[in-house]
């Protein structure tokens, strides 16, 4: 079974990444852009008996860091 | 004193830190692997040391803090033994949850590799008792990594509570308040971003991180 978890930067934290690909898009002249943030896409393939808590205690226990980051848990 | 240096897979600053406590201590640390379980007993300090452990896989100190080694070092700072974490060291602590907030990229994005100034804020723990309060250092940064930052309410409570150890002199990071280093709650356990290993004897160019060394050594005998 397939489990997608993203990993986001919480709101109002600095993303200097997120910046220097936002200065990199605008330097190609893409216009239009307000805003970038880069997060992290991670994939997991997991037995069908791996419930939700037990991938929501994987985020805050490792894949996250619940200090910075926020995440969403997707079966796509 | 009885001293431990963890070494992780990918650490590089543990021979530097090993050079600095036997030079001070007169007596050589142990060299502690990180799959290992427990720590020898009646050690005085550990030391985790900079570097790149794993490779900075998933976030800077991620997968080090949930090494085998990590339970045994937080039993061990829980009885009051010192824990000293330089660099990836500090990431390292923050990640198991030993110190307060994350070390997050670099504001200005680059790596920054040079000496700064740094002020000793607090000389009450055991890691600054050979510094001034107030006192300005100058010790080497190398790190990409280094921008400190926690919420507002733990900021306040670090200031509050006098636990900011190390604080930049000047625009370093990026990091909250400037913060280069601070204590966990016991006091016990130092984080700090700076090398006071690489600050040692006079062919290194500087000498300020010394005193950190001898501090301990006074302080845990």
């Amino acid at each position: 079974m397939k489990i997608n978890v993203h990993v986001t930067l919480k709101t109002g934290v600095l993303d200097p990444q997120g910046k220097a690909i936002h200065h990199a898009l605008e330097g190609l002249g893409f216009a239009g852009v307000n805003d970038v943030r880069q997060g992290k896409l991670i994939e997991l393939d997991v037995d069908e008996g791996v419930g939700d808590e037990e991938v929501e205690a994987m985020c805050r226990k490792l894949l996250a860091n619940i200090v910075i980051e926020n995440y969403r848990i997707e079966r796509p | 004193m009885k001293t431990a240096v963890i070494v992780y897979p990918g650490s590089n600053c543990d021979r530097d830190m090993i050079t600095a406590l036997r030079d001070v201590t007169g007596v050589e640390p142990l060299r502690i692997w990180h799959r290992e379980t427990e720590l020898p007993d009646g050690l005085d300090l550990i030391a985790i040391p900079g570097g790149f452990s794993y490779g900075d896989y998933l976030r800077s100190g991620a997968m080090a803090a949930r090494s085998p080694v990590m339970r045994a070092v937080g039993e061990a700072a829980e009885r009051g033994v010192a824990v000293l974490g330089v660099c990836n060291g500090f990431q390292i602590l923050t990640e198991a949850g030993l110190l307060p907030g994350a070390l997050m990229r670099n504001a200005g994005i680059r790596f920054v590799g040079r000496d700064v100034a740094v002020k000793v804020e607090n000389a009450g723990s055991a890691f600054t008792a050979r510094y001034q309060a107030g006192e300005e250092i100058v010790i080497p940064v190398a790190h990409h990594d280094g921008n400190y930052q926690a919420d507002a309410e733990t900021l306040d409570r670090l200031e509050g509570e006098g636990r900011i150890a190390f604080r930049y002199s000047g625009e370093c990071n990026g990091s909250a308040r400037d913060i280069a280093g601070i204590v966990g709650e016991g006091g016990n356990v130092l984080g700090m971003m700076p090398h006071p290993e690489r600050a040692i004897e006079p062919a290194h160019g500087r000498t300020d991180g010394r005193r950190l060394f001898e501090g301990l050594v006074e302080a845990l005998g």
